[in-house]
């Protein structure tokens, strides 16, 4: 198998009161497409933002590549964590790439524009480099011809694709997806997820939040179901979906398959 | 779950009489809608129209009202060079407004509680106290510190010092003042536009490995513009007049020039009527100013006042402008 790119170890969240993570440990392999599944609220987008460094976290660690993401270790025995400076989790997002649920395209650029604005304002390309590079990706995500349309001229499904070329843009070597069809309506789903259908066989990493079973099933390398917080179980999608060892994974299949 | 409206669900069914509400034959349905004639419109139009004749005629010919010196001071070098103190006091300190107005902003939605504190602490004293109180004390700094000077602080060696009094002229008192305050208000408003814009703005370019600032000045503050432009210019507008405070302080402005001369003239009418003609001029053109930049800021809104007004008044034309 091949090499752990995004090691997690014991990773809690809490928001005030309620413990959002409680211990999360998992590892995805280069060239791996994990899909993450559970019910609403289990946590899944926390997880995701915690890979990041979008949000905090209040113990565990995760590292990408042995880097640890967003703390340095510290003391004696390395156990106090400390968060590093901006501009090191900046180097470290910039390896990230994400896909949101609501797109979050900066509206006031065109498609173009929002493709070259990671390679532009974080790598320091020029404008023609960086437009070469924006128009070539807007043709592998099938939007050449739109290119030059404001986000706001663009159907749920384009925005998507211009949000994922987005991120390529920037050539990361991680992407995570936060359930990037669940805000679009139902025929516009097929043209996302042929997308990232594309960008997997391709051998991007990808860590997919996702409620789209079928894709889970055909592009998934493993499945991991979570609930309330922790991992309930993982493994490849004929084991998961077929034959889940834990009743709560099966309970939450048949509500979704 | 997305809403899709019902077809015709939202048509308000209004009763209608019962002699209109029969469908009518094929051959007529490619009726006409217009709008129900007004008369009442028409008459307030007409009644306006007459008392503002009769206002300006009542004015004009009213013989305590020097239009002899009033034509004479309206382009007065010395009424020019007033005029020319104010626009450039409220360019300036409209300026400066945006600096100390966006700094204040972001200081006041970081996460420092010190940067917090401060920022809340200067537009609670500099919106809670009388502009012309804030105009005088700057002007009177010398009172408060007579030397200004840059170096070691508690007594230290300085490099460069100034006496006040030299330094504090009411120009510059003017400015510091006018702009300091400017700033509380500037920096209400471009928060409230930092805060309109959608929080996954900021969390999209951070995914891309944007700084904080590269947030702000390439993502944040564009589309914060649509919020911040209308009250902007109401400031804008509001600062033109408010200059005029600084004759309390020798501000060499319009309004000082112009007290000045009628201090030695006692034409205090005419020489208030040549200022604020001055003062309407300028208003009026950063209105006109301040609509096309409204528009171009908020595609798609309203149509300009003009046509509004003109399709209110005229039943037919309302249509012919909506499929124009
Ligand atoms: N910023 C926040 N502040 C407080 N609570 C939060 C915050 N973000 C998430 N939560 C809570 O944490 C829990 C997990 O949220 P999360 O968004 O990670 O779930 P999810 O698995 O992605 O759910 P969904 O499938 O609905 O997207 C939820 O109960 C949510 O209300
Ligand atoms: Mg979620």
């Amino acid at each position: 198998m091949n090499d752990v790119i995004l090691r997690a170890r014991g990773v809690r969240k809490r928001f005030g009161a309620t413990e959002v993570l409680k211990g999360i440990d998992l590892d995805v392999r280069s060239g791996e497409v994990l899909c993450v599944i559970g019910p609403s609220g289990s946590g899944k987008s926390t997880l995701l933002r915690c890979f990041n460094h979008l949000e905090q976290i209040d113990a565990g660690r995760v590292w990408m590549d042995g880097e640890l993401i967003g703390y340095e270790q510290h003391g004696p025995s390395g156990h106090v964590l400390r968060e590093r400076r901006p501009r090191d989790i900046r180097r470290q997002r910039e390896r990230i790439g994400m896909v949101f649920q609501r797109f979050h395209l900066f509206p006031h650029r065109t498609a173009v524009q929002n493709v070259m604005e990671g390679p532009v304002a974080v790598k320091g390309l020029s404008r023609v480099q960086a437009e070469k590079q924006a128009r070539e990706l807007l043709d592998h995500v099938g939007l050449a011809d739109r290119a030059d349309h404001y986000p706001g001229q663009l159907s749920g499904g384009q925005q998507q694709r211009v949000a994922i070329a987005r991120a390529l843009a920037m050539e990361p070597a991680l992407m995570l997806f936060d359930e990037p069809t669940s805000a679009l309506d139902p025929e516009l789903v097929g043209e996302v997820l042929g997308v990232m259908r594309d960008l997997a066989r391709s051998g991007m990493t990808m860590v997919v939040v996702t409620h789209e079973m079928g894709f889970a099933r055909e592009v998934a390398d493993r499945v991991l179901f979570m609930d309330q917080g922790a991992v309930v179980e993982a493994g490849t999608p004929e084991l998961l979906f077929t034959d889940p060892r834990h009743e709560r994974t099966r309970a939450f299949l048949s509500t979704v398959l | 779950m997305t809403h899709r409206k019902m077809p015709g669900a939202a048509l308000g069914a209004a009763p209608a009489a019962a002699t209109t509400d029969a469908i009518p034959p094929e051959e007529d349905l490619s009726l006409q809608v217009t709008r129900r004639p007004r008369p009442g419109r028409w008459l307030a139009v007409l009644a306006a129209a007459l008392f503002a004749v009769w206002l300006a005629y009542t004015v004009i010919v009213n013989p305590n009202l020097h239009w002899d010196i009033v034509a004479k001071y309206q382009f007065d070098g010395v009424i020019l060079k007033g005029l020319g103190v104010t626009i450039q006091l409220t360019l300036v300190s409209m300026a400066l407004g945006i600096v100390i107005g966006v700094l204040v902003a972001v200081m006041q939605l970081s996460d420092s509680p010190v940067l917090r504190l401060t920022a809340g602490a200067y537009t609670w004293f500099f919106r809670g106290t009388p502009l012309l109180v804030q105009l005088i004390f700057w002007f009177n700094l010398a009172l408060l510190f007579p030397v200004i000077s840059i170096g070691v602080p508690f007594d230290g060696p300085k490099l460069i010092s100034w006496q006040s009094n030299q330094v504090i002229t009411g120009f510059v008192a003017a400015l510091l003042g006018l702009s300091i305050n400017e700033g509380a208000y500037m920096a209400e408003i471009v928060r409230a536009g930092i805060q309109s814009v959608d929080p996954g703005q900021r969390e999209a370019g951070a995914s891309i490995g944007m700084s904080n600032r590269q947030i702000l000045s390439r993502i944040i503050l564009p589309q914060a513009m649509r919020v911040i432009i209308p009250p902007f210019g109401n400031q804008f507008i509001s600062m033109l007049k408010t200059t005029s405070l600084v004759s309390v302080i020798a501000g060499a402005d319009l309004m000082t020039v112009s007290q000045h001369l009628y201090l030695a003239n006692f034409e205090v009418v005419a020489l208030l009527l040549v200022a604020s003609l001055w003062y309407l001029v300028l208003t009026t053109i950063a209105s006109i100013g301040q609509h096309a930049v409204e528009r171009r800021y908020s595609p798609g809104a309203a149509p300009p006042l003009r046509r509004r007004v003109l399709a209110n008044l005229v039943p037919g034309r309302a249509r012919k402008e909506a499929t124009a």
